[in-house]
């Protein structure tokens, strides 16, 4: 269903409607594997799932140009792989192994940047990818590029002065900046009412002179529509724009968290709305796609991911001789 | 007055090659400008016809236009992280924090994600921040300080703190050009107090290289900014008693010339390690670790630090005047170690 216009005709080719699914299917079977080798012990380190947030991730990253640029967070694994990371580099990553984006220097989804692919990479300390793409955005202004940078942040890191701090900045120079919020409703194990007094984080953008809107982030179609008024607007000079996704971050903070703190019913309430079974049921209701096609979406995805899974796990660990290389650029 | 130009402005310009350190900046920064349209300069006020709290970057936007030289709000953590994303997209950004004092608002963009992104992933981050830093000129605990210690500490940064007015150019055009985050200590007690000779044009000075300011025989003092004058003054005093003093000016802190400190040492046997910053964990620990390490056999006597006390930068004179060293310090430990 396209959001902008409940009535109308879906925006999107029913080849590309198939293709969002597809990345929205592999993003749930790749998190899932990644959370089950980590439950065997065959992980390293601690990890993220994004369970829940695949419309968010997928949606907005589809709306952009193959020379847009993007800097996701450590719950937007779809938008890597559409942007063309695959599920082997992305897995070797996280198992720390030579072959991984970032040749064992960095964890998880941390670091896995890589600008063929117009992917900066995060830091931990959030949400300091937002001055960064910012930054991409101005840059793009400054040498008159029909260019366009796209950051997601989290409802705890909304808090942060340099959440507030860059969308002025962002609004002073009309930047082409997309933010998208993730408001996942918690921050770690603190629900959003203990973090603010607000209803809506969008009141933030507005407040800084972003134009901002709430949408249902768990609609991959209104995701994906809301991030394409947003693109263009950009694109065309009409500044920044703050998207406000609404979800719920369906499993523990972190692999090792497993967040009694939050109230079984929200899940349950949640689960009803998860974005995969609801844009599945959308593609039947407009005959776009059916179970058949679904089946065999999944047996792919499932294949692609087990043979990522092969790819990291018999991938050669980093030469510890090449620890200190690349600190510097040469 | 708090974040005023202590009174330098209104100083005459200097004139044909001869020109001042702060000249030297602006030199420097309208050279590469012209050389490279990528280098854009942003900051506190640094835009438009006021050119900066220094007046360093006067000028630059009527010859460059607005677009070159952007004007920031006061928010050193999103505008270092803007220019982190300008840079990893080709741009070669200039930035100056109004006073060094006032990096630490900027701390998480320069050393969570400059410094790290090359070696996490590859990506690179070249831009300058240019920081005036250093006391001595009665501006209190927050425009005084010298906080070049905590940026040596991280790895991915490069530090250069020149002290003279060819260097503060030639250093300035190395670092813009470096394809890594370069923090730029700009001296102020320099500013308009020193004059020198400045080549035109076309003028760079490699990073990672000290200079032997001046030849001795009988100790090595090892400094850098201001300092280096300091140590000048006393090795002018000492030459009247026999000392023969030599003066290594590191220029740059990070990477640090060791093998120019080690060759002097070798020669003299005798070093003292001075700056302005405080003196605990400061370079000179590590100049005097390096010192104990690789050329302990040619040493006559302890290696000694001077630096400020361990204290906020104190603003009255009475007060400064015992928290920063100056000539007199320095000679003082020149001739204890000469007693060894
Ligand atoms: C500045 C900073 N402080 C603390 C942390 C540790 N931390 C990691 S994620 C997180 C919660 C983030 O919440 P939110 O922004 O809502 O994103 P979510 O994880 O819910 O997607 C915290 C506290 C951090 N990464 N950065
Ligand atoms: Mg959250």
């Amino acid at each position: 269903m396209n959001l902008r216009d409940p009535a109308g005709e879906d925006p999107l080719s029913e080849a590309e409607r198939r293709q969002i699914h597809y990345w929205m299917r592999l993003t749930r079977t790749l998190d899932d594997r990644i959370i089950s080798l980590w439950k065997q012990g065959r992980g390293l380190g601690g990890t993220f799932s994004q369970r829940g947030h695949e419309a968010i991730s997928v949606g907005a990253g589809f709306a952009l140009g193959p020379d847009d640029v993007v800097a996701p967070m450590h719950r937007d694994l779809g938008c890597y792989l559409l942007r063309g990371m695959t599920p082997a580099r992305l897995l070797a990553s996280q198992l720390g192994r030579a072959t991984g984006v970032n040749r064992g220097r960095d964890a998880n989804l941390h670091g896995c940047g890589d600008l063929d692919l117009n992917i900066i990479g995060f830091v931990s300390h959030l949400p300091q990818s937002m001055p960064v793409a910012l930054g991409a955005a101005m840059a793009f202004q400054y040498r008159e590029e029909p260019r366009v940078a796209m950051t997601f942040v989290g409802d705890g890191s909304s808090n942060t002065g340099l959440f507030h701090e860059t969308l002025n900045l962002a609004a002073v120079h009309e930047a082409p900046l997309v933010v998208i919020v993730e408001n996942n409703q918690y921050a770690y194990s603190t629900p959003i009412s203990q973090q603010m007094a607000i209803e809506d984080i969008s009141q933030r953008g507005t407040a800084q002179g972003v134009t901002s809107e709430i949408i249902d982030g768990n609609d991959v179609g209104a995701v994906h529509g809301a991030a394409t008024v947003a693109v263009e607007r950009a694109r065309s000079g009409g500044g920044p724009t703050l998207i406000e996704a609404k979800t719920m971050r369906m499993l523990g903070h972190a692999i090792h968290d497993g967040a009694e703190y939050v109230p079984a019913d929200l899940i349950d309430k949640w689960r009803k709305l998860d974005p995969l079974e609801r844009y599945e049921q959308t593609l039947r209701d407009d005959g776009v796609s059916d179970d058949r096609a679904f089946g065999a979406v999944a047996a792919r995805c499932k294949a692609e991911v087990a043979s990522a899974v092969r790819f990291a796990e018999e991938s050669e660990w980093p030469d510890p001789q090449t620890v200190a290389e690349g600190v510097y650029a040469p | 007055m708090t974040d005023g130009n202590f009174g330098f402005a209104d100083q005459p310009a200097s004139t044909g090659h001869q020109k001042t350190y702060i000249e030297a900046i602006s030199d420097g920064l309208a050279t590469e400008m012209a050389n490279d349209p990528n280098v854009l300069v942003l900051g506190e006020d640094v835009g438009g016809s006021f050119g900066g709290a220094f007046n360093v970057t006067k000028g630059l936007a009527e010859r460059f236009g607005d677009r070159r030289v952007l004007n920031m709000p006061m928010t050193e953590l999103s505008f270092i992280g803007a220019a982190n994303g300008m840079a990893l997209m080709g741009l070669r950004p200039v930035i100056e924090v109004q006073f060094a004092d006032f990096i630490s608002t900027g701390f998480d963009s320069i050393v969570q994600f400059a410094a790290t992104t090359h070696y996490r992933w590859g990506g690179s981050v070249p831009w300058v921040i240019r920081a005036p830093s250093d006391g001595g000129i009665r501006s209190g605990p927050f425009h005084s300080q010298n906080p070049e210690a905590w940026f040596v500490h991280t790895p991915g940064l490069k530090v250069v703190a020149p002290s003279t007015p060819a260097d503060a150019k030639g250093l300035l055009i190395s670092a813009i050009r470096d394809n890594n985050p370069v923090i730029y200590f700009e001296s102020k007690p320099l500013y308009r107090s020193l004059k020198g000779p400045v080549p035109e044009g076309e003028h760079s000075v490699p990073l990672g290289m000290a200079a032997v300011t001046r030849q001795g025989t009988d100790a090595t003092v090892i400094s850098y900014g201001a300092m280096v004058h300091q140590a000048l003054a006393a090795a002018g005093t000492l030459a009247g008693e026999g000392i023969d003093v030599e003066v290594v000016d590191l220029r740059t802190l990070k990477p640090l010339d060791t093998a120019t400190v080690l060759e002097s040492v070798a020669k003299t046997g005798r070093s003292l390690v001075v700056h302005a910053a405080n003196r605990l964990a400061g370079i000179g620990a590590e100049i005097a670790a390096v010192i104990a390490e690789e050329a302990f056999e040619s040493l006559d006597a302890p290696v000694m630090r001077i630096g400020g006390l361990d204290t906020p930068v104190p603003f009255s004179p009475p007060l400064e005047d015992v928290y920063r060293p100056d000539q007199h310090g320095i000679a003082e430990a020149v001739r204890r170690i000469c007693s060894y």
